[in-house]
């Protein structure tokens, strides 16, 4: 059950990065002030894929609030993030986002660290 | 900086809420599953709901980072919510952290950094400061 839910959640969470980063570029620079939230929550009424996007969160989000009554923190958080392999391929190919050495190299840090703490 | 102010307040309303959630959690007697119910009953719980409401700031937080920064640099240097998790999880929930766990969180810690210092925004409008 508890690798089920993660796998729900990696899923989940790839799209809804995705289609948040993309969307995210096309609307311009936010802010985090009072006004800008409300700006950001009138941005994801009138953008169809921001929408998909947040409901892809919020599954995300159930199951990874089940996880956690079952699980440890310290175990729920690092395996719902096997994503991050997908999502970083994915940035390179779909967003077409530059991938220097220097990231690359750091994300890999992270993803051993990662994988170090999930185990 | 910008990028570097909003990074911050994403990752303490992240840290804060997931706590929260994880406190309230484990003081719901019902295990949540497939029914929605069990969801609602759950979010009574008044750490539960706070901890709902500083992770949907979180998330309108960082769709402002997505706004900011590239994908493969906003996953990586978020990822020091992990250690925040890790650090919370020890000091207030008194949950076990192996010697493998710290050697994973200063990884995650040493890679964020690293990717921390490459440009942010290499497809589009935004902070592109280095």
């Amino acid at each position: 059950m508890r690798w089920l839910l993660v796998a729900v959640i990696v899923f989940a969470t790839v799209m809804a990065d995705l289609l948040q980063s993309f969307e995210m570029k096309r609307a311009g620079e936010q802010s985090v002030s009072a006004k800008g939230f409300a700006r950001l929550l009138q941005t994801i009424a009138e953008r169809k894929l921001l929408f998909l996007g947040v409901m892809c969160n919020a599954v995300s989000f159930f199951g990874f609030m089940a996880l956690v009554q079952r699980e440890p923190l310290s175990f729920a958080v690092p395996a719902s993030s096997a994503s991050f392999v997908l999502e970083t391929l994915l940035a390179k190919f779909v967003l077409h986002e530059e991938i220097s050495v220097r990231r690359a190299a750091g994300t890999a840090i992270v993803l051993v660290g990662v994988v170090l703490v999930g185990g | 900086m910008k990028t570097v102010g909003v990074l911050l307040l994403f990752l303490g309303l992240k840290a804060g809420g997931n706590s929260f959630m994880a406190w309230g959690m484990k003081h719901v007697p019902e295990r949540v599953s497939m029914n929605p119910v069990l969801y609602i009953h759950a979010m009574a719980n008044p750490f539960v709901a706070l901890g709902i409401f500083a992770l949907a700031l979180s998330l309108l937080t960082r769709m402002a980072l997505f706004s900011l920064a590239d994908l493969s640099f906003v996953l990586p240097v978020t990822a020091i919510g992990y250690v925040f998790a890790v650090l919370i999880g020890k000091l207030f929930l008194a949950e076990s952290v192996s010697g493998q766990r710290w050697m994973g969180t200063l990884l995650i810690f040493l890679g964020a950094v690293l990717v921390g210092t490459t440009r942010r925004n290499t497809t589009g409008s935004g902070d592109t400061a280095e």
